[in-house]
């Protein structure tokens, strides 16, 4: 049973403690049956993707509030090709410039969710396009 | 005749009105069948009288402003002798964009500072420490030796212009590096006025900046306490903050609680430390959020200072009344601005002000509208600035002095947040203190949970947003201007660290940071030797690195 539950490693990175967002998020996506490993604060990339490949999880979540998206999310998803986790879809989350969305995605960030952005949307788009999801349709 | 007599009386009439008047229009026109909270999700009865506030005495509850138990105010004239401090919250880039943005508001009627500091700084690493990389200048001003701060205060004279600043884990580092900026403008410590934030309780609690543990970090403070008390008696050593507590998702009476368990633990700290409290109590500042809901603000404002007085009387046995004033700054609540339409988070930000000032507040920030997007805007700081002039001058609400005291909803709402407070005081007495408890994860599961239920009630549409899950636009209807901070400051800081560190006298820095290690290993009040760490232009990120192999650093434990 437990195997077929979507794994989904959530991080903080940057230097901001605001993690508000990530634990409700968290919370959320356990009551929707998910398996969530929280790194908790401050994780520097390399970290994250470390701990993503021992994991071997199918879902990284990015939560960043402190306007360092643009240096640290394509460093993860960099990382994260490089690590061959090449399935493993991405997503982040916090205070982040629509105009900075696009560009974003064009580097391989799956979604990204803006203050105001539903935990039903959230997991709506995790179950949708994760790899366990594809691999189960 | 007796006042339960009366009291009897009005409960007949009150259940006759039920029956009479009441019911009818109920079945004619019943209620929303959503609850009525506040935005705490404490529920709200549909109408209050003198019965839902028994045996209320208006000199035990409430006495007069300016006299215990101070519910009405800590001044005998509110406002009429003296406005609120208008102290907006600014920081961005380098010290010499920030100082241009003070500048810039000193000049439209500011009258107080408060400082900003970006990431890094409030870690404690140089602008040029890898983990600064992408954070320099973002979410406030980049300070990394008291070269960026002589920029920072350029023309500003510290002696006439109080000055906040927020900053916590290296609260000391930074106070070293002010006061010798004072010193060198030939500015009198003693008459240099200001705050500190300094309270690294709600760090573990909350807002997650820290260095080192809990316990040499109190250790930090009660030294920084001492020295202000002191050499600088008219600077506020620590800003206990509720503020980031409520930001993090805790409801009005857990930010009114914890905060005023913190200061309970600040005092007794500083007692054990063998200082009479009557010495540095009046010196001792706190911290607010005000959120959306009014009624509930006004009433956790109106008990901070009630518990305050009766914690630092009967609980410390303080004699002087300066001890028993619990005297604040409020801030608007960032997390209730919304992205979707910027432009209504003015009329928050207003309807936030005016809670704090009819609270009775001493000074006061605004935010501005743009602040769920990006750092405020020039034009957007302005807008804030006004609210608070458009509330001073035009709304009469500073008129007269607490002018909620007496309605029996508001009288009601502050008992509730008394007993509540209390309440918890006791649970977290039942640790050993606020940092066992702290070690337990009380505070932040509690925070935690609060700040779960209040997003589900959203997601239900329990509590509604406006724009954000009700009366919802598809396109963005208003384009503003936002302020963008790029990597400039990251390299024009690079270069000003290489520079400080290639011509400063690096044996005298080798020999002062070696002062403090040895001073922090003996035990000896840390201030002096900060103070003389800043004077000889050591970094930011070398005085704190060199207070890690004596204090350790910090993990949190996974709650």
């Amino acid at each position: 049973m437990d195997q077929q539950r979507i794994r989904v490693l959530l991080a903080k990175p940057g230097l901001d403690g605001h993690d508000r967002g990530v634990k409700v998020i968290a919370r959320a996506l356990r009551d929707a049956g998910m398996e969530v490993i929280y790194t908790g604060l401050r994780q520097t990339p390399e970290q994250i993707v470390s701990a993503s490949v021992q994991e071997d999880v199918d879902v990284i979540g990015l939560s960043i509030l402190s306007g360092a998206h643009m240096t640290i999310f394509p460093r993860v998803v960099e990382l994260a090709r490089e690590a061959g986790l090449d399935d493993v879809m991405i997503f982040g989350g916090g205070i982040i410039p629509n105009e900075d969305i696009p560009r974003l995605k064009e580097l391989g960030v799956t979604e990204v969710f803006t203050p105001g952005a539903r935990m039903e949307e959230i997991i709506e788009c995790i179950k949708r396009r994760s790899r366990r999801a594809k691999a189960e349709s | 005749m007796s006042s339960i007599e009366i009291t009897d009386r009005l409960h007949e009439a009150e259940a006759e009105w039920e029956e009479r008047t009441l019911k009818p229009t109920l079945k004619r026109m019943p209620e929303s069948s959503q609850p009525f909270t506040t935005t705490s999700l404490t529920p709200v009865e549909r109408l209050y009288t003198p019965n839902s506030i028994p045996d209320f005495d208006y000199e035990t509850e409430l006495g007069f402003p300016g006299e215990p138990p101070y519910t009405r105010g800590i001044h005998a004239s509110g406002y009429r002798g003296k406005l609120w401090t208008m102290r907006q919250f600014a920081g961005f880039g380098s010290a010499f964009d920030t100082n241009k943005r003070f500048r810039y508001l000193l000049a439209n009627g500011q009258t107080g500072l408060s400082t900003a500091f970006d990431l890094p700084t409030l870690m404690g690493y140089d602008s040029d420490h890898p983990f600064s990389e992408g954070e320099v200048g973002k979410c406030g001003c980049a300070i990394s030796s008291l070269s960026d701060m002589e920029v920072l205060f350029e023309g500003i004279p510290l002696e006439n212009v109080t000055t906040s600043m927020t900053i916590n884990a290296p609260a000391s580092m930074i106070l070293a590096m002010f006061l010798a900026v004072a010193e060198k403008q030939g500015a009198d410590w003693k008459k240099v006025g200001g705050t500190l934030q300094n309270d690294i309780l709600k760090e573990y609690i909350a807002q997650k900046e820290w260095i080192y543990p809990p316990r040499p970090s109190m250790q930090l403070v009660i030294d920084s306490i001492e020295f202000c008390t002191k050499e600088a008696p008219r600077f506020n050593p620590v800003s206990i903050s509720g503020y980031h507590i409520r930001e993090a998702g805790s409801t009005a009476l857990q930010e009114l609680a914890f905060t005023l368990r913190d200061g309970i633990e600040y005092v007794q700290y500083a007692v054990n430390a063998g200082m009479d409290v009557d010495d540095f109590a009046p010196r001792l500042s706190f911290f607010f959020n005000s959120h959306n809901d009014f009624f509930e603000e006004i009433a956790k404002y109106r008990a901070a200072r009630r518990i305050w007085y009766r914690v630092m009387k009967d609980r410390f046995g303080a004699k002087s009344p300066r001890s028993w004033t619990l005297r604040f700054h409020t801030q608007t609540a960032g997390v209730s601005l919304t992205a979707q339409q910027p432009i209504n988070n003015i009329v928050r930000v207003a309807i936030q002000a005016l809670a704090g000032v009819i609270g009775g507040t001493q000074s006061l920030h605004t935010d501005a509208y743009d602040e769920a997007l990006a750092l405020p805007s020039d034009e957007a700081a302005l807008i804030a600035l006004r609210t608070q002039q458009i509330i001073a001058h035009e709304s009469g609400a500073a008129n007269t002095i607490d002018p909620m005291g007496g309605s029996y909803f508001i009288e009601k709402l502050t008992r509730d947040m008394e007993e509540g407070a209390f309440e918890y005081f006791r649970k977290i007495d039942s640790f050993g203190g606020m940092i066992e408890a702290i070690d337990a994860g009380f505070p932040q599961r509690e925070i935690q949970d609060s700040s779960y239920e209040y997003q589900k009630a959203v997601e239900s549409r329990e509590k509604i947003i406006v724009g954000v899950n009700e009366f919802v636009m598809e396109t963005a209807p208003t384009a503003v201007p936002l302020l963008q901070i790029d990597e400039s400051t990251a390299e024009l800081q690079k270069e000003r660290l290489t520079k400080l560190r290639s011509e400063r006298d690096s044996s005298r820095v080798d020999q002062m940071l070696k002062a403090l290690a040895d001073g922090a290993r003996e035990g000896r009040n840390t201030m002096p030797l900060l103070i003389d760490c800043a004077r000889a232009y050591c970094t930011l990120g070398e005085m704190c690195d060199a207070l890690k192999p004596i204090y350790g650093i910090y993990n949190e434990p996974a709650f």
